[in-house]
């Protein structure tokens, strides 16, 4: 309950805001959403299995961003960036994809 | 009670919100709902060429400077070919300018067109009827030596290089046409030339006005005589042009 209306309130922030994207992090933004969002459908699966744990998902959560960030870094830096980011973007959508079909048995016996 | 499914649990959690491990997911949630906004809301700002990477934007230049290169060529060479058309059609202009210029010279000389210009009318009365070809040809000759450029005789025949002349019953034969006395011919030319030529000491007018004719010649220049008759210009059947190189 509380966590939905946590996700309805930074959307809602997002859009009043508006920030500018600062320069530096724009090649990382991307990148950072679809880890953290790949750390929220792992947790919200290891919820529904019981084995739920605020501190692992908040670790979770900070290490995908800065993992994935820091592969970006590495990647824009020895000139393979484009295609690095693309290569974890695979990894992470393929991660995503296996965790909504837990989920997906979990809720939808299915 | 045993093991809860899924289901439950989320179930339970939706009505007893309020556990630590609620709180930190609605936090995380809620910096990642912010941060997709954001990036969502950059991405479609996203028009030009800010979000780009370096070496995506090197390419990208290089390209788009290849392709200014090719552009500068194509005008290049389309320039050139403007030039020369141009040029060509000048040519083709100053070549028919010519060939007008020369066709309309031509067109005089052989008495295709009419012609308009300073000259002289010389009225010839023969009151004997003894005028004959051989006064004409001679005046004739007398006019053309003094720098006629047209002749018209009595406003109906046009005098060209063909004319031929003959006696005829009446007066003479010009060209099959039959004119009577009193004969009108008039000259395009330099008119003091003209007649300075006619009136040469036994020239054509001493001779008309002698007394084996008895007829009487009067001489008037004029800056404006019209001469409207035309000749058809004939094919030359036997002659050819000499091709040359």
């Amino acid at each position: 309950m509380i966590a939905g209306l946590g996700l309805l309130v930074g959307v809602i922030l997002g859009l009043m805001l508006q920030p500018e994207v600062p320069l530096w992090l724009e090649p990382y933004l991307p990148i950072a959403v679809v880890a953290a969002l790949d750390a929220v459908f792992g947790a919200l699966r290891a919820f529904l299995d019981g084995i739920f744990d605020d501190k692992v998902f908040v670790i979770s959560f900070v290490s995908n961003v800065l993992i994935a960030a820091l592969i970006v870094y590495l990647g824009d830096k020895l000139g393979v960036g484009g295609q690095l980011s693309t290569g974890v973007i695979v990894v992470l959508g393929i991660r995503i994809f296996s965790n909504v079909t837990a989920i997906r048995r979990h809720i939808f016996h299915a | 009670m045993s093991e809860p499914t899924g289901r439950e649990r989320l179930l339970r959690s939706l009505k007893r919100p309020g556990s630590r491990g609620q709180i930190t997911a609605a936090v995380l949630l809620a910096v990642v709902g912010f941060a997709s906004v954001v990036q969502v809301q950059a991405n479609e700002r996203n028009d030009d060429y800010e979000g780009m990477r370096e070496e995506d934007l090197v390419q990208l230049l290089n390209s788009l400077s290849s392709a200014s290169q090719r552009a500068e060529n194509e005008i290049s060479e389309l320039e050139q070919t403007r030039s020369e058309l141009r040029s060509d059609t000048d040519s083709r202009q100053a070549a028919l300018e010519q060939a007008r210029e020369r066709s309309t010279v031509l067109g005089i000389l052989a008495g295709t067109l009419p012609a308009v210009g300073p000259g002289i009318v010389v009225t010839v009365k023969d009151p004997q009827g003894n005028v004959g070809i051989d006064q004409v040809l001679n005046g004739l000759q007398e006019l053309r030596d003094a720098g006629a450029e047209a002749i018209e005789l009595n406003s109906s025949v046009r005098v060209v290089a063909q004319t031929a002349l003959e006696d005829g019953e009446n007066g003479i034969l010009v060209d099959e046409t039959e004119l009577t006395p009193p004969y009108t011919i008039e000259v395009i030319g330099d008119p003091h030339t003209l007649a300075e030529a006619l009136n040469i000491y036994s020239g054509f007018v001493d001779d008309i006005e002698g007394t084996d004719i008895g007829g009487s010649v009067v001489i008037e220049e004029s800056s404006n005589v019209e001469i409207a008759t035309l000749t058809e210009p004939l094919d030359p059947e036997y002659a050819e042009p000499v091709e040359s190189e």
